[in-house]
This record gives structure tokens, C-alpha cells and sequence, in this order.
């Protein structure tokens, strides 16, 4: 056989970014019983733990409970481990290889980076839902407003972490770099005033604690809520983060792909 | 792959599989691959042959535009090895390629699918082209090597290539599961698919390829046919102590191909050794016997020292 029919075949559409690979790669995550209950289990064993006791149910903040208030930082915190994990992903799979094995399909890097971003939103999504449920049936009490309102902006502004996952992920060639990263969350959470108010921590610590990239994020999520506080600042923190974890990703990311 | 009554006319006709022109690959001092030009037309199963760190998998990783040569040119299919790639016109099973443990087998190859745009009866028949088909739901991690290995050529199948590179596919593997590899990719070959793969193994390069490449210290030494190999491959030497012999008398014995003397010590080649080293035993005051299989350094200076002797 000597002839070649090099017209019989084409690239795929979007650089392969698809929805098969998405429900593949889903699929995949779930099975990991480590990012399951790292994601979905550990903050709302959290919120049990630090948000139903003593008279927070009977306290109020807004239009809600102190039990609300710390469901809602709980799911924050919840949707920084997802997405954190779905954007170090990256690391794992170069630490096995598989980075190079992909690069021998038409797959190109940036519909790689779109799923990975994809699926840590998604879980990011899951977890802040089943969050709110168990939150819902623990006796959190916030307006209608609030429950939707709070958890869109705990999501959304969770796409911080997943910048920070990534970034971390090219960073880190690592197996178990959530090993390193889960702690490094739970301290950037302790100085964005997510597991303690600020106010709580005298005034030095709550000035360092509005440049930590945790603060924003838990800020805006709790203002449905609260009506209270700097939403400017927060949300200038927020972006001023998100840009330097995608730039740091991108960086990392360029030299990853460079052709030597 | 469309088959056409016209050859001549069809798209991309005498186009080379591969062409390598006077590729030269350096890091920092190391220079891995010192100039090599080489063609390959489709259909040819081609067996790079070399010790390790000749220079193979360099080379391979510049067919599949994982890295750029700092000099020459690479062309697969007249195209950039990267495009070459992506459209699925070579595909590779790579000798360090990862596999992800917590994907099952079948999963696996269906990513791969999903990412070349082939359907699922393509997912079935790559798994059952590799004789994967009873284990697809075993998770990768769970695998033994041979069976990741018949992964990767699994997932390699999907595009349907028309170059199946293979980068030393049996090594880690024990004597079934590299059978098993082998007569996969061989029931492969059949089919017309051109066939890279590089190997240090003599035998391997022996029995699967029509042609055979000697590389050695990035550079081509020797380049020709299976049967060639195989007639340097076979045959032994016997090595034995025998004061006073002349190499014609030797060169006269039943059995003897060519006959060396180097001082007390004689170097007796031919096929039936027994034969050499009854009579050397029997008919002379020869002592010290040593019976050797020619290594791949032997194959390698014979089929150098035929190409610097003109025929
Ligand atoms: N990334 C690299 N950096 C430095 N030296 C390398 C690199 N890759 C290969 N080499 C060197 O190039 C030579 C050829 O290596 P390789 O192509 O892996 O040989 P083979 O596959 O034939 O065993 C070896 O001397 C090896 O040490
Ligand atoms: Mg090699």
C-alpha cells in the first residue's frame, strides 16, 4: 500500500476542547475518593462542626443566622479545595506523563487548560450545593436572596483558586500536591477572616488580612448577606489575584509547551 | 484511507513516509543525534536498531514534534511532525508515555477517541486489535506492564495511522506478554500500516522488520535488510587457545566461515560451532574452549567493515 489519502482527514473543532472529554475527566474525578472528600465532605463537616453549636441558630446577622453566616464562609471554603484541586489536576498528569502522552493527540494546551478550568468550576458548583443542602437542613437561616445570591458569588469568585490551582499545578510537579495545598488554603482562610472575623484578630492582623487572596472572595460571597463591609476593595482584591494566578498559570504554562 | 485504482494520481502519492534530512540534536555538549538523513516510504516496517543511548528515542521524539532538531529538517508525510500528529497521521507508543491510573482501560481509549473525533465502534475495535477486550473496566493502575503496554498501542491504533512508531514497546516485559505485543503489531503490519519502532534488542529487529537501521552514537552506521541482519546474526565463534595455527589451515576446517588468529588465541566463526570445536577438540592440542553468540557490537562492526569493502 503506497498511497496516502491526506485529505481524508481533519482537526477537530475547538482544539478538542468537547463535552465527551468533560464527562470522561468527571468521571474520573469522582472516583477519587480523596478530592470527594476533600471537596464535598470536609467543609460541610466543617460547617457541622463550627456552625451549628451554642446559640448560633439563634443569633442573627442580616436576614439570617450566625449558623448562615457560617455556611456560607464554609461553602467558600469548600469551593476554593474544588476548584483548587480541579486546576492542580495538571500536576498530577504531568507528574505521571500523561501531559505528554496528550500531546500525541490533536488536543491543543489551551482546550486543555478550558477543560480543566471547566471541570473545576463543576465541582466547585457541586460543592458549594451540597454545602447549602446539608446547610438548609442544619438550621442555617438566610433570606431567599441570600441562599441564591451567596452561593453564585462563592462560585464565581472561586474561579480565583482555580487560577491558583493551576498555576500551582504547573509549579509543583507533584503527585499529592494537594497534600501541600490543603493546608496552604486552610491558612490563607484563617487570614482572609473566613474561619475567624477580622475583627476578632485586632487591627494589625485585619489590615494585612484585606491583601490575602481569601478575603475578597469571602467578602462578596457573605454581602448578600450582611450588606457590610468594603465591596470595592474585595472586589479589587479578587481581580487583582485572579490576574496574578492566571499570569503565574500562563507563564508556567508557555515554558510547559515550549517546544526544546 | 481511500483506495484509489490510479495510484499515481492519488493525493499525496510519493510522498515518504519519513524523511529525515541531516538531523542534528544537541543538549548543551551532548550531541544525541550527529546528522542523520533517512528515508522511509509507506509500507515499510523499519526496526531503529542501537545500544542505549544511541540516539533513538531523541530521534523519535523529533519524528513526533516533541522536540524541534537544532539542525536539519524533519518532514512526516511532506507535513511539520506536529501536524502530522494531530491529524492523526502517526501515533506513537512512547517509551516513557503515562498512562493515568484511576482512568479504566476502556476509558482510556475512549478519551483518545473523543479527541481524534472517532466513534465508538473505533473504541471496540482498538481494544480488541490489542486483545484488550476482556479487561477494558480494569482500572490502569490495576494493570500488569505488558497490558499497559497494549494499551498505549491501543490508544495509538485509534487514529488510524498511517505510521505506528514504537519506542523499545516490549522493554520491562516478560517473554508472553512481549509474544503477546509482538503478534499484535505484527497482525498489525499486515495490513499495509508503516512500522517504526526502535529497540537495542538484535533479535527483535531480526524477526519484525524488512529493514533494518544500525544507529550508533547519533549517526546511522549501517542501513539494509532483514535477511542481511539475520546472516550476521546467526552463526557463533569459538574462542579457543591453539599456539602455532595459521589462519588458512583454520579457515579449512569443516564448518569455519572466517577464521582469525591473534596471537595463541583463535576466533572461529561459523554456524555449526559443535562442529568447529569437536574437531578443534579431537584433532588438535587446542585447549580453553569459549563458544559466543555474536552480540549486537559484533553485527554492528561486520556490517560496518562490509560497507567500508566495496562488494
Ligand atoms: N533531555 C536530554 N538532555 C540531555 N541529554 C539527553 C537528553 N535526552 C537524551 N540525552 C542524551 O542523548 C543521548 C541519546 O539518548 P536517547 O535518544 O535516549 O538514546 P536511546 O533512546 O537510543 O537509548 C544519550 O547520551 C542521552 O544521555
Ligand atoms: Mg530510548
Amino acid at each position: 500500500m503506497t498511497t496516502v489519502d491526506l485529505q481524508a482527514r481533519n482537526l477537530p473543532k475547538f482544539g478538542g476542547f468537547s463535552p465527551g472529554m468533560i464527562r470522561l475527566e468527571l468521571r474520573r474525578m469522582v472516583r477519587n475518593k480523596r478530592t470527594v472528600i476533600f471537596t464535598l465532605v470536609m467543609p460541610a463537616v466543617f460547617f457541622l462542626l463550627f456552625g451549628t453549636g451554642g446559640d448560633y441558630k439563634t443569633e442573627r446577622v442580616g436576614g439570617g443566622n450566625v449558623t448562615g453566616y457560617i455556611l456560607v464562609s464554609m461553602a467558600v471554603y469548600g469551593a476554593m479545595l474544588a476548584t483548587t484541586s480541579g486546576g492542580a489536576m495538571v500536576s498530577i498528569e504531568r507528574a505521571a506523563g500523561w501531559s505528554r502522552q496528550l500531546r500525541l493527540t490533536p488536543l491543543r494546551p489551551i482546550a486543555y487548560i478550558a477543560v480543566k478550568l471547566v471541570l473545576a468550576m463543576t465541582i466547585g458548583a457541586v460543592s458549594v450545593a451540597v454545602a447549602f443542602g446539608v446547610g438548609a437542613l442544619a438550621g442555617a437561616q438566610l433570606p431567599v436572596s441570600a441562599w441564591i445570591l451567596c452561593g453564585l458569588l462563592a462560585w464565581v469568585c472561586a474561579l480565583v483558586f482555580a487560577a491558583f490551582g493551576l498555576f500551582m499545578g504547573y509549579l509543583l510537579p507533584s503527585e499529592n500536591v494537594m497534600q501541600i495545598l490543603g493546608p496552604v488554603l486552610a491558612v490563607l482562610s484563617f487570614a482572609g477572616g473566613l474561619f475567624v472575623p477580622l475583627d476578632e484578630l485586632g487591627p494589625t492582623f485585619a489590615t494585612i488580612a484585606k491583601f490575602t487572596p481569601v478575603y475578597g472572595v469571602g467578602e462578596i460571597a457573605r454581602y448578600p448577606l450582611t450588606h457590610d463591609g468594603n465591596l470595592w476593595l474585595a472586589v479589587l482584591n479578587v481581580l487583582v489575584w485572579t490576574t496574578l494566578f492566571a499570569a503565574g498559570a500562563m507563564w508556567r504554562f508557555r515554558r510547559d509547551t515550549a517546544r526544546v | 484511507m481511500t483506495l484509489t485504482t490510479a495510484p499515481e494520481a492519488a493525493p499525496g502519492t510519493g510522498t515518504a513516509a519519513v524523511d529525515l534530512d541531516g538531523v542534528v540534536k544537541r543538549f548543551g555538549a551532548v550531541t544525541a543525534v550527529d546528522g542523520i538523513s533517512l528515508t522511509i516510504r509507506p509500507g515499510e516496517v523499519v526496526a531503529l536498531l542501537g545500544p542505549n543511548g544511541a540516539g533513538k528515542t531523541t530521534t523519535v521524539d523529533m519524528l513526533l514534534g516533541l522536540s524541534q532538531p537544532s539542525q536539519g529538517r524533519v518532514a512526516v508525510y511532506g507535513k511539520p511532525p506536529a501536524d502530522a500528529v494531530a491529524l492523526g497521521l502517526v501515533s506513537a507508543v512512547m517509551q516513557t508515555g503515562g498512562l493515568l491510573k484511576d482512568y479504566t482501560v476502556e476509558e482510556t481509549v475512549r478519551l483518545t477517541a473523543v479527541l481524534f473525533g472517532k466513534p465508538r465502534t473505533a473504541v471496540t475495535e482498538a481494544l480488541r486489535r490489542a486483545g484488550l477486550t476482556d479487561i477494558g473496566k480494569r482500572l490502569v493502575g490495576k494493570c500488569s506492564g505488558g497490558q499497559q503496554q497494549r494499551l498505549r498501542f491501543a490508544m495509538a491504533l485509534l487514529p488510524d495511522p498511517e505510521l505506528l512508531i514504537l519506542d523499545e514497546p516490549t522493554t520491562g516485559m516478560d517473554v508472553a506478554g512481549r509474544h503477546e505485543f509482538w503478534s499484535a503489531i505484527r497482525d498489525d503490519a499486515a495490513r499495509g500500516r508503516t512500522v517504526i519502532f526502535a529497540t537495542h534488542y538484535l533479535e527483535e529487529a531480526d524477526a519484525y522488520a524488512d529493514r533494518v537501521v544500525f544507529v550508533r552514537r547519533g549517526r546511522i552506521v549501517a542501513d539494509g535488510t532483514a535477511a542481511e541482519v539475520k546472516a550476521l546474526a546467526a552463526g557463533r565463534t569459538v574462542r579457543a587457545t591453539l599456539p602455532g595455527a595459521t589462519e588458512a589451515a583454520l579457515a579449512a576446517i569443516g564448518g569455519v566461515d572466517r577464521a582469525e588468529v591473534r596471537g595463541d588465541t583463535v576466533y572461529l566463526h561459523g554456524n555449526d560451532t559443535d562442529e568447529i570445536a569437536r574437531h578443534l577438540l579431537t584433532r588438535t592440542p587446542a585447549k580453553d574452549l569459549e563458544i559466543t553468540s555474536r552480540n549486537l557490537e559484533d553485527a554492528f562492526l561486520a556490517l560496518t567493515a562490509d560497507e567500508e569493502t566495496p562488494r
